[in-house]
């Protein structure tokens, strides 16, 4: 690992007097970022430690929203979204990545900011345009069958891995951001990330000077909720596909419906086409088929990640049908639908 | 002076920032317990507590914990007052079931259950507690799922836990 030299901040506002160099990283739980130091994958020049910023560690609300501190722990925010109904979501997603160990440090600025599981951007020793802008893409001809079928380009085809975000994309999340000067903006999770294009190394909209302070959710209901993961094994894996839904459902007639997938996009993907077509539409295996095929329009499969339009058809399908069996049996239901 | 507390006992932290806690751990303080399997935070080798919580050692620096408390499976049997190490239940368990093959992973193993009972009695969910037909042997097995175990001693693992849970009902 190359060295680095190190600042603390305690106080939002001591991002103001950090002299930052060019190379600078802040580390929240550290647990993507010093994975990737030790590969040489990530090599900050200096890091900002943000484990001792008291201001942005706890969840507050109000009638209007929950805001959630960037440093609340993944375990903490899990917890805390099991007991509300309308994020109980929230809580699937986040109880279903990684290992309660992981949790217990992973952060909520740090899971939004994780950078990709692709292996090539991984192993240095592959060609990666978002490790090595120009270099290329080792991904696009190999194993890629973790790889995304939306939002990619020639350039980078690979998914954004966190499950965390998928719920909040779904959940109309916006993520506060507080720039060196003490300016702040609310950004919509939906305008947050970047697809790759030709520049797969720009992933987001979060500017050089600024830190992510927290993530605030509207109070709104989202009906029955559901995050379905599908992996290659039951636990302690990322997600091939994931489907995060929420139905709000009047007579047979969609009133409301949540959605957004996983393992799919180059972000977590927001089906705007999907959720055009369902809303206000007659609940019917017909009208879900009109959706996701409208949504997979522009999908695109590169070898190995051929099985990925199928597969994201069938999950989100059945995920649907399990929340409208619900929604018809329970009528004003608000809260998780588990798994059996 | 920026310190960290391992086992009850204070230290100083090291000089180089790029010390995880893990390495500290093994360089520093010869306290080999903990151990590193693939060093990247996917096996669990490596669990500590802080503050009562699992994490794993290897994706921490220590600069991190500043004025933190780290207990490793050296501080999991408590000291009596004639410095003999009394065991904790859960390793007590582990000896009757049997509960590792060659050893490797039973530290972490060991460590993860130890807090995996506090989470129960905290009452936290997990993936399997969302579930409709909750079943305490799958629950512990998903709990445990960030620890694995080449020989594959699991079953005898979940069967020491839930003799744990049976002693002190949650
Ligand atoms: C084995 C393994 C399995 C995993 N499985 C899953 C899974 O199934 N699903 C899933 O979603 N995730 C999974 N993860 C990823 C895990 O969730 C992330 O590593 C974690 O959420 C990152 O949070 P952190 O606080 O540790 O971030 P760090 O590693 O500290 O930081 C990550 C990035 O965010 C930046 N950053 C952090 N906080 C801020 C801030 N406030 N403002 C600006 N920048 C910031 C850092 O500079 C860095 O670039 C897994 C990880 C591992 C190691
Ligand atoms: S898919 Fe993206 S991250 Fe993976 S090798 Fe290609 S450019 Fe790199
Ligand atoms: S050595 Fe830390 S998780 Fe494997
Ligand atoms: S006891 Fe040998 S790897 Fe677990």
């Amino acid at each position: 690992m190359n060295p680095f030299s190190l600042q603390h901040i305690k106080h939002t506002q001591d991002i103001n007097g950090l002299s930052t160099e060019d190379g600078a990283k802040y580390i929240a739980g550290g647990t993507n970022l010093i994975d990737l130091m030790k590969l040489q994958v990530e090599t900050p020049s200096q890091l900002v430690n943000l484990s001792q910023w008291e201001d942005e560690q706890s969840i507050t609300e109000n009638d209007d929203y929950f805001r959630i501190g960037a440093m609340v722990t993944n375990t903490a925010l899990a917890n805390y979204a099991y007991h509300q109904p309308s994020l109980s979501l929230l809580s699937q997603a986040l109880l279903s990545g990684a290992t309660v160990q992981l949790r217990n440090r992973a952060t909520t600025g740090g899971n939004l900011l994780q950078r990709t599981r692709c292996y090539y951007f991984y192993d240095t020793t592959k060609a990666c345009n978002k490790r090595q802008p120009g270099s290329g893409c080792a991904a696009l001809t190999s194993m890629n069958r973790i790889h995304a079928i939306l939002g990619t380009s020639d350039d980078c085809i690979a998914t954004h891995p966190s499950d965390m975000a998928v719920a909040m994309m779904a959940l109309d999340a916006q993520v506060s951001l507080t720039s060196k000067t003490g300016e702040v903006r609310n950004i919509p999770l939906r305008d947050f990330y970047c697809v790759p294009s030709t520049t797969p190394h720009i992933e987001n909209v979060l500017k050089d000077d600024e830190v992510i302070t927290a993530v605030i959710i509207p109070k709104q209901r989202h009906g029955t909720q559901y995050y379905r993961k599908v992996r290659d094994r039951s636990s302690y894996a990322f997600a091939l596909v994931s489907v995060g839904a929420g139905l709000v459902l009047k007579n047979d007639t969609i009133e409301k419906l949540t959605l957004s997938f996983g393992g799919v996009g180059t972000k977590p993907w927001y089906p705007a086409s999907a959720i055009r077509v369902l809303t206000g539409a007659t609940f019917s295996e017909e009208v879900l088929d009109l959706a996701i095929d409208a949504e997979l329009a522009d999908a695109k499969v590169y070898g190995s990640n051929n099985f990925k339009p199928d597969l994201l058809r069938n999950t989100f399908k059945s995920v649907m049908h399990s929340l409208y069996e619900h929604q018809r049996e329970n009528g004003d239901h608000e809260g998780a639908l588990y798994e059996n | 002076m920026s310190t960290l507390i391992v086992n009850e006992e204070t230290y100083p932290l090291p000089e180089d920032p790029r010390t995880t806690l893990l390495d500290f751990l093994h360089q520093h303080l010869s306290m080999f317990g903990a151990k590193k399997g693939c060093d990247h935070g996917q096996c669990g080798a490596c669990t500590v507590l802080l503050d009562g919580e699992r994490i794993n050692a290897c994706l921490v620096f220590a600069f991190q914990l500043e004025g933190k408390s780290v207990t490793t499976i050296e501080g999991i049997a408590k000291k009596t007052n004639d410095s003999d190490a009394k065991l904790h239940p859960l390793q007590k368990a582990f000896v009757e079931r049997d509960a590792f093959q060659c050893g490797y992973c039973t530290s972490g193993q060991i460590c993860s259950g130890v807090a995996l009972l506090g989470e129960l009695a905290a009452k936290n969910p997990s993936a399997v507690t969302c579930s409709a037909d909750y079943s305490q042997k799958e629950d512990i097995s998903e709990r445990m799922s960030g620890n694995l175990c080449r020989c594959g001693a699991y079953p005898n693992i979940v069967d020491a836990i839930e003799d744990v849970i049976a002693l002190e009902p949650q």
